[in-house]
């Protein structure tokens, strides 16, 4: 018999009440994962991209090698050039051997003689991207020049919406949940006045009071949150092979490095989903915790 | 030691609740609180567990003045100060056992300590076969009893009763009032509001008699007539 055990009761006593609060809870931390996965991969995408070579040009297969030198020296020369990368026939077919080494069918009859050889550059800033790409474009011997400008945009703009749309949803059914801890708790303040006024007259602490009322919210945003964690590592692992296919050819996503730390977002990993636990688990309690709190300072008199 | 100095207590719209009272009552004493309804009986107990503040004078219980109390030391002045009140406040969904243990709870014991103790209690008042009963089951007389229970489970050195035997029989009367007099021979102040006279005179114990908020007879081992 301790306030624990009474608060466990408490929450036996009125089950509806718990499983309201507790998938709201749920439903609040699944969005809040989804958007946070699906913000945190736009911005290792974009952070992928934007450190691959900017600008790709394919050589048509009759270009020779002498004036392939003779332009590297000449787009050197401009100053504008923070890197310059040529990757010949026999390099190109390497790196897709690389790629596809896994699928046999797809390295049958591929020679190194069917893949165009091609220059990888990056500018020391990229408003000097558009016009190296006119100039190229005028050269002979030259096949397609692929600015990557045009995908790193459309990047941005979309990891941009997704983000503005998740803080929006976010901090609505952030709010939307507090409302109902705090009413929840507070209905349960005002149903045991009685209880509460005699505990003060035997000389209760404030503190022994308020500790189930707290537990009682901290429960609902723990077992909210472990219930969201779970949903969304069942989705993350379900979609793995889907996703695995569609980033072909990336070997691995991360959000941030710092010293040692590097949070990887693809492939999925352990870090990745003992983070999620982390995030979900933290919000889960704080939400729990002041929701409780408010309830307890609006609905109980000292 | 209970000391009350030159304590005035008025409601709200000028209603006296009680008027210049003084007196002290000393460690280990069994006191009476008689008078008519309304007289201020309930109103002297309230303020000493400050369930309300006096508008003036001051209330002492040793060395701890009532009306300075901050919110921290209010729970530790509860504890010391068992209250019996005359509807009980019971917990109604805890069992007899629950109820009592409550005051050991607050203390923060521990659960072996907390059942030696209250089965010790339930001993002093006579309820060791119900401890598994809930409040509604038990007679009125056995409720009060429940309450007298928590009142002295924890660390409390004063008992206060409002009229517990008010809502009783004669015989569940007397039964109270033994436990009450056995709790008081065991070295526990006692401060009893009552109307029943013939309690009264048959204990011999000092009598406070209150009218129209004042103090008007303050007898020791007297008999007390209307």
């Amino acid at each position: 018999m301790s306030s624990s055990l009474t608060f466990w009761k408490r929450i036996r006593r009125t089950p509806y009440q718990a499983i309201a609060a507790t998938m709201t809870i749920f439903i609040t931390l699944f969005v809040m994962a989804v958007f946070l996965i699906m913000a945190g991969g736009s911005s290792a995408m974009l952070t992928y991209l934007e450190s691959k070579p900017q600008l790709t040009v394919f050589f048509k297969d009759d270009k020779d090698k002498d004036s392939i030198n003779q332009l590297i020296s000449n787009i050197k020369n401009t100053g504008r050039i923070a890197s310059i990368n040529y990757i010949s026939k026999e390099q190109a077919l390497a790196i897709y051997k690389e790629q596809n080494k896994n699928d046999p069918l797809l390295l049958e009859m591929v020679t190194a003689d069917i893949l165009p050889a091609s220059l990888e550059i990056s500018t020391v800033s990229p408003v000097y991207l558009s016009e190296l790409a006119e100039n190229l474009k005028k050269e002979k011997g030259i096949d397609e020049v692929v600015f990557q400008k045009d995908v790193v945009d459309t990047l941005v703009s979309w990891t941009n919406t997704i983000r503005k749309v998740g803080l929006v949803f976010i901090s609505f059914l952030l709010v939307a949940t507090f409302f109902i801890i705090l009413t929840s708790i507070g209905m349960k303040i005002a149903l045991r006045k009685d209880e509460i006024e005699i505990l003060q007259l035997v000389g209760a602490t404030p503190w022994y009071i308020k500790k189930p009322f707290i537990f009682e919210g901290v429960t609902y945003g723990f077992a909210g949150s472990a219930l969201s964690f779970v949903l969304v590592s069942v989705i993350l692992l379900y979609f793995t092979p889907y996703a695995s296919s569609f980033l072909q050819g990336i070997p691995n996503l991360t959000l941030f490095k710092y010293a040692n730390i590097a949070l990887t977002i693809w492939p999925p990993n352990a870090f990745l989903f003992l983070s999620l636990f982390i995030v979900l688990l933290f919000s889960g309690l704080i939400i729990g915790f002041i929701g409780s709190i408010f309830a307890i300072s609006r609905y109980m008199k000292n | 030691m209970i000391l009350f100095n030159g304590v005035e207590k008025k409601y709200p719209g000028e209603v006296t609740g009680l008027d210049s009272i003084s007196v002290r009552i000393e460690d280990g004493e069994f006191v009476f609180l008689v008078g008519p309804s309304g007289a201020g009986k309930t109103t002297l107990l309230k303020l000493l567990i400050r369930e309300i503040i006096p508008t003036s004078g001051t209330v002492c219980i040793d060395d701890w003045e009532i009306n300075k109390l901050s919110s921290r030391q209010l729970p530790l002045l509860r504890r010391k100060v068992g209250f019996v009140f005359q509807d009980f406040k019971l917990l109604m969904d805890r069992t007899i056992f629950e109820n009592i243990a409550v005051s050991l709870e607050i203390l923060g014991k521990g659960s072996s300590e907390i059942k030696e103790r209250v089965y010790e209690v339930m001993k002093i008042v006579h309820l060791e076969e119900k401890s598994n009963y809930f409040p509604k089951q038990l007679s009125f007389g056995e409720q009060q009893r429940v309450a007298i229970g928590r009142a002295i489970a924890g660390s409390a050195r004063i008992l206060l009763a409002d009229e517990p035997t008010g809502n009783l029989d004669p015989k569940t009367s007397w039964e109270i009032l033994k436990i009450i007099n056995d709790i008081n021979k065991l070295g526990t102040t006692v401060l009893m509001a009552t109307h029943n006279v013939d309690i009264v005179n048959s204990l011999k114990k000092r009598v406070l008699v209150i009218e129209k908020g004042k103090i008007v007879k303050d007898t020791k081992k007297s008999k007390y007539a209307k």
